[in-house]
């Protein structure tokens, strides 16, 4: 494919005759100084192009958007909730349920985001699911992406984590109560349950520790995890590129056919 | 997959990608629209449907039906359909979701056929399929269930007007007071550690059921004080319990 117009460097002039510069071309030239500097001490440009002009196989549908789309509603969820806690004070006495009540009542545009942030969620949710089915019926899991695949699956469990550790946070009665309901469940599990409970709960009772506890694990432990993750799982579709349509075949190599012709 | 077909796929690979086209421009397009997409469907939904908060935490209501959000309604309906079976409870609850994880994280380790057409993995397909109508039936009857502190049971034939009056608020009375935390009442509460009510007014007179509702056994708490503020309620609840047949 040849090169867009734009992204080609432009011709340097000769070196014996000087062109004066007018202010837009020496603006661009300041820019493409600063590029380069970076270039020369990262090398990015590289890995950028190996990144963007690598190519994916033929016959790549729309349902092969169901993965980057996965991550876009988990960037909307980054950006939201950055936003969301700006405001939000993980306070069972000092107002969890007052900071949100303040968010959806009076902060500029608060309850849209809000509500971006709890339906992006589902949207989320629904997304995975639907990658994930596109992976298992294409077969997209089989060698060599097995660690994709299983990374995949980690990354599924963690988003579940993110429902139910920022179902707790309004801190309203369905939450409340609905999240004592899923500690309690995760302490029936044989041997290790009452430790994970003990653990989600931050001591016997479910209080003030627990609230806190929670908005950590939301806002911190697992959107970290999760980013180092999707980092991983992205490198890994890149480095082994794309999968084809099960259904698609390779063309033989003209060398092979000639040889089979003669 | 052995090593000769393992080569096989990488050459075939290969050679599919070479026909291709590269990321950038095509997929990101694709993945450019769809991104817009997502991004539309989220705000629409949050216009729509916003994000409305419920009353504040009270820790000391015991009436309150906690629900999880839609996503766990299967888990949810998985916990509800074993609640009878208390010796189960932690196969619902942590056995069949954990054994799940393990089978999806493991998915790759144990399907190692190089089959990747799924007309060609009849197997695969099966249990796909069916994993899939599985969450979705579990989710559909986790969404529709009632709530806990209802009872709702069919209308023995054979009653007037005024009598299936009388049934109905019964059955309101037997919700408000818990009855169902203890007795199994047809499809709806926990067996035990009361006796079922399912079938009750068969096995004793009205009279009987009146004397142990105000004066029972221990754990069960006594109802002589609703009798006595409200004496049509507590005949509407003997006269349901004794239909019960």
């Amino acid at each position: 494919m040849p090169m867009p117009k734009l992204l080609k460097r432009p011709t340097p002039a000769a070196p014996n005759e000087p062109a004066p510069l007018s202010p837009v071309e020496a603006a661009t030239e300041a820019g493409l100084t600063v590029v380069d500097w970076i270039d020369e001490r990262t090398q990015v440009s590289q890995g950028l192009r190996w990144m963007m002009f690598r190519k994916v196989p033929k016959g790549i549908n729309w349902a092969y958007t169901l993965g980057s789309a996965t991550m876009f509603a988990f960037l909307n969820q980054a950006v939201t909730g950055v936003f969301l806690a700006m405001y939000y004070r993980p306070s069972v006495t000092g107002g969890a349920y007052e900071s949100i009540r303040n968010i959806n009542d009076n902060v500029f545009l608060g309850q849209f985001v809000h509500g971006m942030h709890k339906w992006g969620a589902s949207v989320m949710i629904i997304l995975i699911f639907l990658h994930m089915g596109r992976v298992f019926f294409f077969g997209a899991y089989k060698y060599p992406r097995e660690l994709t695949w299983i990374i995949g699956v980690v990354l599924l469990i963690l988003t579940l984590a993110m429902g139910f550790t920022g179902y707790l946070l309004p801190f309203d009665q369905r939450s409340y109560w609905a999240t004592i309901v899923g500690v309690n469940i995760n302490n029936t599990a044989p041997f290790l349950g009452p430790y994970i409970g003990d653990f989600l709960r931050g001591g016997p009772e479910f209080g003030a520790t627990t609230l806190s506890r929670f908005y950590a694990i939301h806002m911190m432990l697992i959107p970290g995890l999760m980013a180092a993750l999707i980092g991983f799982h992205l490198y890994l579709v890149m480095k082994l590129g794309i999968s084809a349509p099960p259904w698609l075949r390779a063309k033989e190599p003209e060398a092979v056919r000639e040889v089979v012709e003669v | 997959m052995n090593q000769a077909e393992k080569e096989q796929y990488l050459r075939e690979y290969a050679l599919l990608k070479n026909e291709g086209k590269p990321f950038f421009p095509y997929a990101v397009a694709k993945d450019s629209i769809m991104a817009v997409f997502v991004m539309i469907v989220i705000m629409l939904l949050s216009l729509l449907f916003g994000a409305e908060l419920g009353p504040k935490v009270n820790p000391t209501t015991t009436t309150y039906v906690p629900r999880p959000d839609w996503y766990f309604f299967f888990l949810f309906e998985v916990l509800r359909v074993m609640r009878n079976v208390p010796k189960f409870t932690p196969m619902a609850t942590i056995g069949i979701p954990t054994l799940c994880m393990i089978g999806l994280f493991l998915l790759p380790l144990y399907d190692r056929s190089p089959e990747r057409l799924i007309t060609r993995r009849p197997l695969a397909l099966a249990s796909g399929l069916a994993t899939i109508a599985c969450i979705a039936f579990l989710t559909f009857s986790g969404a529709n269930t009632g709530s806990p502190n209802q009872v709702n049971l069919p209308v023995p034939a054979g009653l007037n007007k005024a009598q299936r009056a009388v049934f109905m608020a019964g059955e309101v009375i037997v919700g408000e007071s818990g009855c169902e935390g203890c007795h199994e009442l047809g499809s709806n509460g926990n067996n035990g550690p009361g006796p079922p009510l399912t079938h009750i007014g068969s096995r004793r007179a009205a009279a009987a059921i009146a004397q142990t509702l105000k004066n029972p056994t221990a754990p069960m708490p006594s109802f002589a004080n609703l009798a006595k503020t409200s004496p049509k309620k507590f005949a509407e609840l003997v006269q349901f319990l004794s239909d019960l047949k």
